[in-house]
């Protein structure tokens, strides 16, 4: 991680999202909901950045912005130093060469109609990569990588188990050399002695390509694994934002230390564990102030008034908390 | 039978008879549930933990499911030779479940409070105001904020945890004898899981009750198992209390599916991994299931179906290795 600022590989910045609410039959536009309101952070090159939050936090949703599916509200994804945020459809095409996406359940992200071959050589033909043998020479190559057999390529999606059909998605991300995967949720559909073989081929795959990935996980075991950085999300923000060692031996966000002692594990049990009270509120009308004060267990009065500013504590250490200094 | 013993399973075989094949779902599992205990059942998708819950309780069509060979012995019953409307006496009243996704659990067209006092009236004789009055303290038990407003509520109107816990009430609303949960923490957020695995662990105190819970989680397992029986291909593969399984597992596959978990503990760069995959019900590998992907598989396990060998008071496990 030296020379941090010449490897800025996507810059996000201010990045909104919102979703317009309706009502009545002249769909009057009543509200929003803010499922990513003001986020800022970096990945560098070769960096695995893990992003953790509950169902409802805004990460999917952050997720599917940077590549544009998802029309930014406001705010700026840069791209190595290019702004994204107003490409044309030839730019965006050649910017989702660079960036790929990793989907959680790879049941529904394949076509059941579609022999593995052809799926993974789909991103091929979009791109135009080649002639029809050097495609079929890509196919194998990638099958190859991925794990999956030269014979498995006629086979079609539900002759395969879970654990191949998510290799088939890594090997269609891979397909055009792409420098930024954004993997959202890619093992919590899975089984756990094929969660470690798909992590195990995630890690290899970065080393290999020297990859950057944004890793959405809500398994926090996982994300300690892979990740390099991990940044925290609650409400469509980011709440704490640190390196991974830094982060899970001193957590500064009251959200933060309650997930981490939630996380089951060998060794708690249970003991010293901040339970969290109610669930998260709605989006749509988020609590005033900061958004977690009405289940955080260290509230002051200024809490539930003014919100708080993401502010670097200590060295790459961001927290947004009135506990710090603001 | 012993007499703190209120559940016993044994050799219990549950086939389906499809078109295509017969499927082994579960096939030979033996275990014991003593009163006041906590056994987990662990194991992958597809290794027929689900199944043995639905057996005991009979929950599966039928055809093309069949329990083919067995014995779920319960109060001097066999409820896999019950009759239907025995079985109808028993479930929900002595034994209830809990399943996996609340929200395909509850019906979404009616009140949460017609849903909670309609078991209620089914097993109990108690007058309407009483019912009521039983489901309101029922909710309230498991945390949920103001529950009598909460019984006019319809399921969209709760949140998952929230549902989660309707049915935990619900299951416990006619004081069943063992609880049987599926899963229940799997579909939750982390913050939530924690309070529902709190709630488990609250009414096992309070109340003694004996539970049988169901997760692939092995560290769900650790935070509120007393026994664990670790299930393969259909069968239970190791049993033992659950600290023992976790420090000191015996058989290969227990040994990998602790093994390949990122815990950080063990924080190497790479994860240990089982390879392959489970193999298909319906084409069974010979001998041990779990031959072609283990590590230290031998010749014997290729052509001998291994038998149950106890290595300690408590803790039996099946795998040639140990034989």
């Amino acid at each position: 991680m030296k020379n941090k600022t010449n490897h800025k590989l996507l810059q996000i910045k201010d990045l909104k999202k919102y979703y317009p609410v309706t009502a009545g039959i002249f769909s009057r536009h009543v509200g929003d909901i803010k499922a990513v309101d003001g986020v800022t952070f970096d990945i560098h090159q070769g960096e695995i950045l893990g992003l953790v939050g509950e169902s409802g936090c805004g990460k999917s949703t952050l997720g599917k912005t940077i590549p544009k599916l998802e029309e930014p509200t406001g705010g700026k994804i840069l791209y190595r130093g290019n702004d994204i945020t107003s490409l044309n459809k030839k730019g965006l095409k050649e910017l989702r060469r660079q960036i790929q996406l990793i989907f959680q359940d790879p049941d529904a992200s394949l076509d059941p109609r579609m022999t593995v071959g052809d799926s993974i050589c789909e991103p091929l033909v979009i791109h135009n990569f080649g002639n029809e043998k050097e495609r079929a020479q890509r196919v194998a190559e990638l099958m190859e990588q991925v794990g999956l057999e030269a014979g498995q390529a006629g086979m079609y999606p539900h002759e395969l188990s879970g654990g191949q059909k998510q290799r088939i998605g890594i090997a269609r991300a891979l397909a055009m050399n792409p420098k930024l995967i954004i993997a959202d949720e890619p093992v919590s559909a899975l089984d756990v002695s094929i969660q470690a073989q798909i992590l195990n081929l995630m890690m290899d795959i970065q080393g290999k390509f020297g990859l950057a990935y944004l890793f959405i996980a809500h398994d926090l075991s996982v994300i300690r694994h892979m990740a390099h950085r991990v940044a925290i999300m609650y409400l469509g923000k980011i709440v704490e934002l640190a390196d991974k060692n830094e982060l899970f031996r001193n957590p500064m966000h009251p959200y933060t230390e309650a997930l981490l002692s939630a996380a089951p594990s060998f060794k708690l049990k249970g003991k010293g564990r901040i339970l969290l009270q109610g669930d998260v509120p709605s989006p749509l009308n988020p609590p005033p102030g900061c958004h977690f004060h009405p289940r955080c267990h260290r509230v002051l009065s200024i809490c539930s008034q003014v919100e708080p500013q993401l502010i670097e504590q200590s060295e790459g250490h961001f927290v947004s908390c009135h506990l710090y200094k603001q | 039978m012993k007499n703190d013993i209120v559940l016993k399973v044994s050799d219990l075989k549950t086939y389906f008879f499809t078109r295509r094949g017969t499927v082994k779902a579960v096939n030979g599992v033996d275990f014991e549930l003593e009163r006041g205990e906590c056994l987990c059942l662990v194991g992958e998708s597809g290794c027929g933990k689900t199944v043995t819950a639905l057996s005991i309780l009979r929950l599966f069509d039928s055809p093309p499911g069949k329990i083919v060979d067995g014995q779920i012995s319960f109060d001097s019953l066999d409820l896999a030779k019950c009759s239907s409307a025995e079985m109808r006496r028993i479930r929900g009243k002595d034994i209830a479940i809990v399943f996996q996704e609340a929200q395909s659990a509850l019906n979404p067209v009616l009140t949460i409070g017609n849903q909670i006092t309609e078991q209620i009236k089914l097993h109990l004789p108690l007058d309407h105001t009483r019912t009521v009055e039983r489901a309101i303290m029922m909710l309230g038990d498991v945390g949920i904020p103001s529950p009598a407003s909460v019984m006019s509520y319809y399921p969209h109107q709760l949140s998952g945890g929230m549902k989660q816990r309707v049915l935990i009430a619900m299951s416990l609303s006619c004081d069943p004898k063992i609880l049987i949960a599926d899963e229940p923490t799997t579909a939750v957020d982390v913050t939530i899981k924690a309070q529902i695995l709190d709630i488990f662990r609250e009414l096992k105190v309070k109340r003694q009750m004996s539970a049988i819970f169901i997760t692939h989680d092995l560290a769900v397992v650790a935070e509120i198992g007393d026994r664990a029986v670790v299930m393969y291909g259909g069968k239970d593969v190791e049993t033992a209390p659950v600290s023992e399984i976790i420090s000191r597992p015996k058989h290969p596959y227990t040994q990998g599916l602790i093994d390949c978990l990122p815990d950080s503990s063990r924080s190497k760069n790479r994860l240990m991994s089982i390879p392959g995959t489970t193999p298909n019900p319906m084409d069974m590998p010979p001998g041990c299931a779990f031959h072609p992907r283990c590590p230290r598989a031998m010749k014997i396990c290729r052509q001998q179906e291994p038998t149950k060998t106890s290595i300690s008071d408590g803790h039996s496990v099946s795998c040639h290795l140990y034989t």
